[in-house]
């Protein structure tokens, strides 16, 4: 018998986008208040496990075509970068530089190198706990 | 007169935790467990929202949130596996 689960899946369709807005809050807000990289990317990967669970693996790649092996790679080059780019500017390893920007839309902000870092690990995070949870999940 | 209520409030909640923690020891069935635990994780965001107020500071406020959206995500995963046995399937259209 097939089973019926639209009521879990229409709530799933709404709570997944304020899942993924707040872990973007959590993310963005690290560096002032509670939250950062590590949550977020958390926060994120239980977003994508809710989808697992109301739809099932093949709609998710459909939907989010992503090899989460690579986005681990890709983490690890953002942190190792950040690392780098203090080098070329005479300066020892992973040294930070911030500067205060007056951007268009967000009026006065503060950039910093430390959110490149911050989403090394948020990337990082992500792929590994999708990819334990794919590699547990595949049958036979 | 403010904190005795919200000590009141906090010996209430932990009350009630008590009786569904005995409900998680006791209970006969499996789908009894979940949804104690489930309540459970709403009573904890309570505790977590009144212990706030006690310190006076808005630092936890996230944990409330977070709180809310993995005891969903638990209490999903738990049903979809006392219903169907997997909790991920491959292709839910074989």
């Amino acid at each position: 018998m097939k089973t019926n689960d639209i009521i879990l899946q229409t709530v799933t369709k709404i709570t997944v986008f304020i899942i993924i807005l707040f872990s973007i809050h959590l993310f963005f807000a690290g560096h002032y208040y509670p939250g950062g990289g590590f949550v977020g990317g958390l926060m994120t990967s239980g977003a994508i496990v809710l989808l697992l669970l109301a739809f099932d693996m093949k709609t998710v790649a459909n939907v989010l075509p992503i090899d989460y092996k690579h986005l681990i790679g890709i983490g690890l080059f953002f942190a190792i970068g950040t690392g780098l780019g203090g080098l070329i500017f005479d300066a020892p390893f992973l040294t930070h530089a911030f500067t205060d920007v007056n951007l268009p839309l967000l009026g006065e902000t503060s950039l910093h190198t430390a959110v490149l870092f911050d989403t090394g690990v948020f990337l990082v995070v992500i792929g590994v706990t999708m990819t334990i949870i794919q590699t547990i999940g595949e049958d036979e | 007169m403010f904190h005795f209520i919200i000590q009141l409030s906090l010996v209430c909640i932990s009350l009630s935790m008590l009786g569904l923690i005995y409900r998680v020891i006791k209970g006969p069935s499996v789908p009894d467990r979940v949804v104690a635990l489930d309540a459970i994780g709403i009573n904890l965001v309570a505790i977590i929202a009144l212990v706030s107020i006690l310190l006076r500071t808005n630092a936890f406020l996230e944990v409330i949130l977070l709180i809310g959206i993995l005891a969903f995500i638990g209490t999903v995963a738990f049903s979809k596996y006392i219903e169907k046995g997997v909790i991920i399937e491959s292709d839910r259209d074989l």
